[in-house]
């Protein structure tokens, strides 16, 4: 109960910032998501509410653009790229370690709740690739071997932590 | 800054500014784009910094825009020698400060070595990579400090649009760009001239310009460095074209992925605006305009300028169909004119030296330069300006500096998904809009994707069929199912699964995909299963008639084997193996068990002496 009322307090905020204009849709739901990391399913009828328009226009929005998540994301969220340059060099082999690691597949959060696996179609660090954005950190030149690497060592600092 | 009122007075702020700028002093500039920050220049950065205090010196560390040589960042760059330092290390710092900065001495291991000839090259301008380059709108990027509205107007920044409102009519403006031949840079290459003039005549208002950056193809980033760059070009140029057409409201829709680009555009729109070059009366003149920042929410068909209007108005970004044009009816049925990131960055340019300059650059059909980005399977990776033109052969050989690890050519591919896959006996091809477009491909925002003999051309038809079905939007059938179809074709024959006639199923279905689809998206989305049918039906009856993958790409068509006069028993393979399908004993050739084998490639990945064979 109080953390629906937490999810429609900061919702209210949020519309009322963008002056509750119709159009600022997209931009509030963006805000929404990187408030709660996903889209509430309390928050999005808030803004149904408060902003006039039906919820299933609301949810439509919230499906259609590749940004928003209707369920909780982990705490660190991987982004495969899978854009020409990274494919060409081996980004599936890449993404079928990682589903292999964390067993789960994109778009899919592990039971944990540590990591969400997520593809984007090109973060522009060709040069970088096969690349992988973990959080806001870049990893390039990315290779099976490094994949094990990478998430172990995030394990081991959430465990000291 | 303090409000400028007339282009007089600009002239004067200009002058102040240069006045204290000193070209002999010495500066360190560093890129800071996201490919270098990828590489971690802010660390570099943050060091050089701090080293010039430690050392007692009082020199600017300048973080500037992308130099586009993304495959050796972190680069540094020593003034007012312009020494050009690559692949800079957090330990190279101390020497950089203390020999390069401090006494000009030059750090031999930090230069630029060419591959072939084994000498050291000193200054950007000479490194091959950028020799044949022509950068006019990118040039800037490697100088300026993005943050800052004083580095645009070092440069002479706002000087064409000074120019513009005390002595062009907007008339004068559009035909100006008209005579330029300025062509949209973001895929479909309309004459801008035209569209401008399309909207100043049409009823209706407020009349809106819209900057695309929503740059969506999968290997192409330049409009990303502009608008982090050199963001004011851009915003310059919007300001240009809403006077000339009658506009009071602008907005650029930029990529939910770019968030620096967002954070560039926001202070340099602010700047602008405190400045008195944006809002209300722009230099004291009657005319005022003001520019709004969208950001994107990651939808490839938003690109579209319907759909792009669509997701402005706070909706699912659905195209519709376009008997009315955008210049008549686009945002809020509105007169709109939509044209890409680096369109915009061309018009100060225009403006200020002239359309009769700009003519002398390019192609009959073709103005100006382009930026492309030369990514994949090459050498060279980064962002290259060159005047229309310039073929591919000297793209990809000169500056991209061939194919890595001795690999053959096979093809590059051009205008991203929307584009085709152009083949080796087709290299000396000059390229400007209309050649692309004559060999079933596309200028598209630029991207150039460079494959080797190791790249399946059915794969990369089926790559991009698999995106353009995951980004249609659905709304019309002909796209929403033809290309899910094609993909089922794709999959098949990648699978092994494919079956006689199945090329002709493709060509058959594409027509239909192509004629009847409402937008873009579909209209072009058969391009690169057409265009790999084209030049590469070989590889499409390898798959089907002999199921067989040349390249080796397509696991269910391949085998791996080990070579055992290679392997020398090391057993890190088997190690590495996470099914278990390599046996044998230590110092002895290894066996692959094919039915196990999941043909991931980790032991290809871990093997030193190149033992594993792939057939």
């Amino acid at each position: 109960m109080k953390k629906t009322a937490n999810f429609t307090a900061k919702t209210k905020a949020i519309v009322k910032k963008h002056g509750g204009d119709r159009s600022a849709l997209i931009a509030v739901l963006q805000d929404i998501q990187e408030t709660f990391n996903y889209l509430p399913k309390e928050a999005m009828n808030t803004v149904s509410t408060m902003m006039g328009i039906p919820a299933s226009r609301v949810y439509e929005v919230a499906t259609f653009y590749n940004a928003f998540s209707l369920n909780p994301r982990g705490k660190h969220i991987v982004k495969i790229c899978v854009g020409t340059a990274c494919h060409v060099r081996g980004a599936s082999a890449i993404q079928d370690k990682f589903e292999q690691k964390l067993l789960i597949k994109p778009g899919e959060t592990n039971q944990d709740q540590q990591f969400t696996l997520e593809l984007v179609n090109c973060v522009g660090a060709c040069a970088l690739g096969p690349v992988v954005v973990i959080d806001t950190e870049y990893h390039g030149q990315m290779t099976m071997n490094k994949v094990d690497k990478i998430i172990n060592e995030i394990n081991k600092e959430g465990a000291q932590q | 800054m303090t409000k400028i009122t007339t282009a007089q007075a600009l002239r004067q702020v200009q002058e102040d500014l240069k006045k204290n700028f000193d070209p002999t002093k010495k500066l360190v500039t560093i890129c800071a784009g996201t490919g270098c920050r990828g590489y971690g220049c802010i660390k570099v950065k943050e060091e050089l910094e701090a080293e010039m205090k430690k050392q007692n010196m009082d020199v600017e560390v300048r973080a500037t825009g992308c130099f586009g040589f993304c495959e050796k960042g972190p680069l540094v760059i020593i003034h007012p020698e312009k020494i050009f330092y690559q692949q800079v290390k957090i330990k190279d710092v101390p020497d950089i400060v203390s020999k390069t900065v401090a006494n000009g001495e030059v750090l031999e291991k930090l230069l630029y070595r060419d591959p072939e000839t084994k000498e050291t090259v000193l200054k950007e301008e000479d490194v091959p990579f950028y020799k044949k380059q022509l950068r006019l709108v990118f040039g800037q990027n490697g100088m300026i400090d993005p943050t800052r509205i004083e580095d645009y107007l070092i440069i002479g920044g706002y000087t064409a649009l000074a120019k513009t409102l005390s002595e062009m009519s907007p008339e004068g403006v559009i035909s100006e760009v008209k005579k330029a031949g300025l062509r949209g840079r973001g895929g479909g290459g309309f004459a801008a001239g035209i569209k401008w003039e399309g909207s100043r005549r049409a009823h209706g208002s407020p009349k809106y310009v819209i900057a695309n950056g929503d740059e969506g193809d999968p290997g192409a980033y330049m409009d990303r460095s502009l608008m982090e760059g050199n963001p004011h070009s851009i915003i310059e140029g919007m300001i240009i074209g809403a006077y000339a057409i009658g506009a009071s409201e602008g907005y650029i829709y930029v990529r939910n992925e770019y968030p620096l680009a967002v954070l560039h555009l926001t202070m340099a729109i602010s700047a602008a605006k405190e400045a008195g070059l944006l809002g209300k009366n722009i230099l004291g003149t009657d005319f005022s305009f003001d520019i709004h920042i969208n950001k994107g929410g990651g939808a490839f068909v938003c690109g579209e300028s319907s759909a792009l209007f669509a997701s402005i108005e706070g909706r699912a970004g659905e195209p519709r169909a376009k008997y009315v044009h955008a210049v008549e009816k686009g945002l809020w049925d509105k007169p709109t004119v939509l044209n890409n990131v680096e369109t915009w960055a061309n018009v100060p340019l225009i403006i200020s030296r002239g359309a009769d300059w700009y003519n002398t650059i390019g192609t009959e059909g073709s103005k100006g330069t382009k930026i492309f980005s030369l990514v994949g399977k090459i050498n060279n990776t980064g962002l290259i300006e060159v005047p229309m033109g310039m073929t591919l052969r000297e793209i990809i050989h000169d500056m991209g500096g061939g194919i890595p690890n001795g690999r053959k050519f096979k093809a590059v591919q051009t205008g991203g998904p929307s584009g085709g896959c152009i083949p080796e006996n087709l290299l000396d091809l000059p390229v400007d809009f209309d050649k692309l477009y004559e060999v079933g491909s596309m200028m598209g925002s630029g991207g150039m994707i460079v494959m080797d003999d190791k790249s399946c051309m059915v794969d990369v038809a089926r790559y991009f069929l698999n995106f353009l079905q995951e980004e249609s939007c659905g709304k019309c059938v002909p796209c929403r199912e033809g290309v899910r179809r094609m993909r089922e074709i794709l999959d098949d024959i990648c699978a092994g699964k494919g079956r006689e006639g199945d090329v002709d199923l493709l060509e058959h279905i594409s027509t239909g995909v192509a004629d009847g689809s409402l937008c873009a998206l579909g209209g072009s989305a058969p391009n690169p299963v057409l265009s790999t049918i084209k030049y590469f039906r070989d590889e499409y009856e390898a798959h089907i008639k002999d199921h067989r993958c040349p390249a080796g790409v397509c696991k269910a068509l391949i085998t791996y084997s080990i070579d055992a006069e290679k392997c020398t028993g090391c057993m890190l393979c088997s190690r590495v193996c996470s099914v278990g399908a390599i046996h044998g004993e230590k110092k002895r050739a290894h066996v692959i068990d094919d039915d196990t084998c999941t043909r991931c490639g980790a032991c290809i990945e871990s093997c030193k002496f190149d033992a594993i064979l792939v057939k």
